[in-house]
């Protein structure tokens, strides 16, 4: 999987460092803006409060 | 045997990007999240801060003419003409030297995800800070600068200062339990007590427990010591931080 990518890669071993990280940083842009974001409220230890039934949010 | 290798390795990728997300996610929620949170709050206490060191004008009743009683005892206020803040909105300061001499959040009101993100949540169903009942407020112990991340340090007598904008209430930790998420009575106007109509004022504390994980709730039980006016300021030992850790 990464080995293919890396050879998708075009360029000498610097090249393909360099667009290796770029990609890196897009990736953990995209998840650190609109990804995490999402998830984490539906995660359980979010809650801290104390609810009737469990589940309802108030 | 090749068709076998790639199959095995690229599992072997799988499972390494799977481990490098969830280390990624650990990374945004206590760092990046953690980060921008205490900025946030820091600067919400500040603006609260400057809020309340001037006389606001929306306030109905004064403090002059509401209670001419200086008595520096426990004095809970019953006047029910205490306006309740707007959901979602800070109303309080909320001071506990145990967590830091500086430790202060601000708490708004309502307990919701989307309120809990910015702070402490005052759960609305409860009475206001001071008031003869219960105060209950719930903050995150993982996450979004997990306020409460060392309420299980917390011990008998601590101070817990909830500053609004015309009093210091002055709270004293009496005992800590761990329930179940769905123990309602920790926030019933008697604590633990149901249907019992309550003489004192309390204030309890809800977060999750364990640390890091949200089976429990951990609970802060805490008894009115006493309200101090504004215009007298806050005594200063209230937040010298309390000595040993046992």
């Amino acid at each position: 999987m990464y080995a293919a990518l890396w050879r998708l890669f075009p360029g000498g071993r610097l090249a393909k460092t360099l667009q290796a990280l770029l990609l890196f940083a897009v990736v953990v842009a995209i998840l650190f803006i609109w990804v995490f974001p999402a998830v984490a409220p539906h995660l359980p230890f979010e809650d801290v409060t104390i609810e009737p039934t469990t589940g309802a949010t108030s | 045997m090749r068709v076998v290798r790639a199959v095995v390795g690229t599992v072997g990728e799988l499972a390494i990007t799977a481990g490098l997300l969830l280390l990624l996610f650990v990374v945004w929620e206590l760092g990046v999240v953690g980060f921008t949170t205490n900025r946030a709050q820091a600067a919400t206490v500040d603006t609260l801060e400057r809020q309340f060191a001037q006389p606001t004008p929306t306030t109905p009743s004064t403090p002059s003419t509401s209670s001419p009683t200086d008595t520096p005892t426990a004095s809970p206020t019953t006047s029910a003409a205490v306006p309740v803040p707007p959901p979602g909105d800070a109303f309080a300061i909320l001071r506990i030297p145990r967590l830091g001499a500086s430790w202060a959040k601000p708490v708004y009101q309502g307990v919701g995800l989307d309120v809990l993100a910015k702070g402490i949540g005052h759960y609305p169903d409860t009475q206001l800070p001071g008031q003869v009942g219960n105060a209950a407020f719930a903050g995150h112990r993982a996450g979004h600068g997990n306020p409460l991340i060392d309420i299980d340090t917390i011990r008998p007598g601590d101070a817990i200062v909830v500053e609004t904008a015309d009093t210091y209430v002055i709270y004293r930790a009496d005992r800590s339990e761990i329930v179940p998420p769905t123990d309602v009575n920790v926030l019933a106007p008697v604590p633990d007590q149901p249907g019992v109509a309550p003489t004192e004022a309390w204030l309890t504390l809800t977060s999750c427990e364990p640390k890091y994980g949200s089976t429990n709730r951990f609970i802060v039980f805490a008894k009115l010591d006493r309200s101090v006016p504004r215009a007298e300021g806050l005594p200063a030992d209230v937040l010298a931080a309390p000595g040993g850790n046992g």
